[in-house]
């Protein structure tokens, strides 16, 4: 349905670019519209009010109006800064990692409440002491879900058959998995470990409460990582260009753990 | 291109075209611009085809500051007048005009040629931040001012500069809070740019 000519809706700053001399396009966020472009005309001059409202991360009320080619924002206000996460470089890359695949698997203006819930809660993880890895992945498997992406992770790509508890093959071009029999031939395939298996069972049926007493080690978390990353990487045909500042952040930091 | 614009001879489209690729420029102001040039003298049009040619054959980036110079080193990394013991972190060349215009520093400057902004891909490799680091292993420098835009992809890249600084012992120091969240550097007036540099503060973290 149409917006009217001038509304006033929630909406999360996904992303904003630079347009002309001093104006700026937001991507937002918002429950009843859907993902959105919006002009925000002069943000970049210093003596706009708006601009501190409009920044990448925040949950604002906006006002909009309906434009010709795309709605221009007539006002704003922050309901929901998050400044533990742009205080914090490494919850800020997740976190930007986080807008930047809901930009990429929303379509446009398509009500879409559940993935601006899961979004809204998944930044408040990453502000919360939970594992910021863990909330990563629940995000990555109920955004799947969402998008209608889905991976099959019970029966056999091949041969229908259910899974055994032993070491099997995940294939994101199928869409799933292979058990150990189909999966050895096949093409683009990578094992998947047992525990992986489970641990990506676990983020497709649980809540989010519940994968939180999930601990990882490193092994299986960088198996789980690399799994999701490239079915991700495979339905949208493309990288995920934040996902490159998150790594690099986390080479970096690790000589100074040991 | 509207059917304005393909009724015009080849080389007045070619102009639109060329405008129309500058940023801020769109198929109106091109061709009002396109227009404009058709009326000028020709000596007019000739200085100022040359002094766009003269730009791009004379201007270079100075090997120090990587600001834009037609000297090299640049006047300022050059001038005996500057304090060379601080330097402070832009992330655009006209930035450095901002700060100079408001008078209230005497130091040196490094322009990294944008800032951190992963969603689109531009990671800290694409910056001129190794040149930095250089700059710093020498003992001349005590304080870093960490001046890039106070909006997302700024505020990132002084938190990565500060993590990377830090462990070489130098002093790092944020612009106050002054400037507006989210607006741009280029854009402050100078009052406000000589209060946040004059209320800079060592960054914690
Ligand atoms: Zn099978
Ligand atoms: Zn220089």
């Amino acid at each position: 349905m149409a917006p009217p000519r001038l509304y006033k809706t929630e909406a999360i700053v996904l992303r904003q670019r630079k347009l002309g001399e001093a104006d700026r396009i937001l991507t937002l966020h918002t429950p009843a519209y859907g993902k959105l472009d919006a002009k925000a005309k002069g943000v970049r001059k210093t003596t706009s009010r708006m601009s501190g409202h409009l920044q990448p991360l925040n949950r604002c009320m906006v006002q909009l109006a309906r434009g010709r080619t795309m709605e221009v924002i007539a006002g704003c206000e922050t309901l929901e800064s998050f400044q533990r996460l742009r205080d914090d470089l490494d919850r800020l890359s997740r976190a930007l990692y986080v807008a930047e695949l809901a930009d990429r698997f929303l379509p446009e203006r398509m009500e879409s409440v559940a993935t601006y819930r899961l979004l809204l809660e998944t930044l408040r993880r990453l502000q919360s002491d939970a594992d910021q890895d863990i909330v990563l992945r629940y995000y990555e498997m109920r955004l799947l879900d969402l998008s209608g992406f889905r991976p099959e992770l019970a029966r056999c790509l091949g041969c229908n058959q259910p899974l055994q508890p032993q070491q099997n093959f995940f294939a994101p071009a199928g869409g799933g998995t292979y058990c150990s029999s189909c999966g050895a031939g096949a093409a683009g395939t990578r094992t998947l470990s047992l525990n992986g298996l489970k641990v990506l069972r676990l983020l497709q049926r649980a809540s989010y409460k519940e994968t939180e007493r999930l601990s990882m080690p490193p092994a299986l978390a960088q198996e789980v990582e690399r799994h999701l990353r490239s079915y991700i990487v495979y339905m949208l045909e493309r990288d995920v260009n934040a996902a490159a500042f998150v790594e690099r952040l986390r080479r970096e930091q690790q000589p100074l753990e040991v | 291109m509207n059917e304005q614009t393909t009724a015009a001879p080849g080389p007045v489209v070619r102009l639109i075209e060329e405008f129309h690729k500058l940023p801020g420029v769109g198929p109106k102001s091109a061709q009002r611009l396109t227009y404009y040039l058709l009326r000028m003298p020709v000596a007019e049009a000739r200085a100022l085809a040359e002094a766009i040619l003269e730009v791009k054959e004379r201007i270079i980036f100075c090997a120090t500051c990587q600001n834009v110079t037609d000297t090299n080193p640049c006047r300022i990394c050059d001038g005996d007048r500057r304090d060379r013991s601080m330097v402070c972190v832009v992330e655009e060349p006209m930035d450095t005009l901002a700060v100079e215009r408001s008078g209230s520093y005497q130091g040196l400057y490094h322009v990294l040629h944008g800032a951190i902004s992963p969603m689109d891909g531009i990671g800290p490799e694409e910056l001129k931040i190794e040149e930095l680091l250089a700059r710093l292993r020498g003992d001349e420098v005590s304080e870093v001012i960490l001046a890039t835009n106070p909006n997302l992809e700024g505020e990132a890249t002084a938190m990565y500069l500060t993590r990377l600084l830090r462990p070489l012992g130098v002093k790092v120091t944020r612009l106050a809070r002054g400037l507006p969240m989210g607006g741009d550097l280029e854009y402050a007036d100078d009052v406000t740019l000589t209060r946040a540099m004059e209320g800079r503060q060592e960054v914690e973290q």
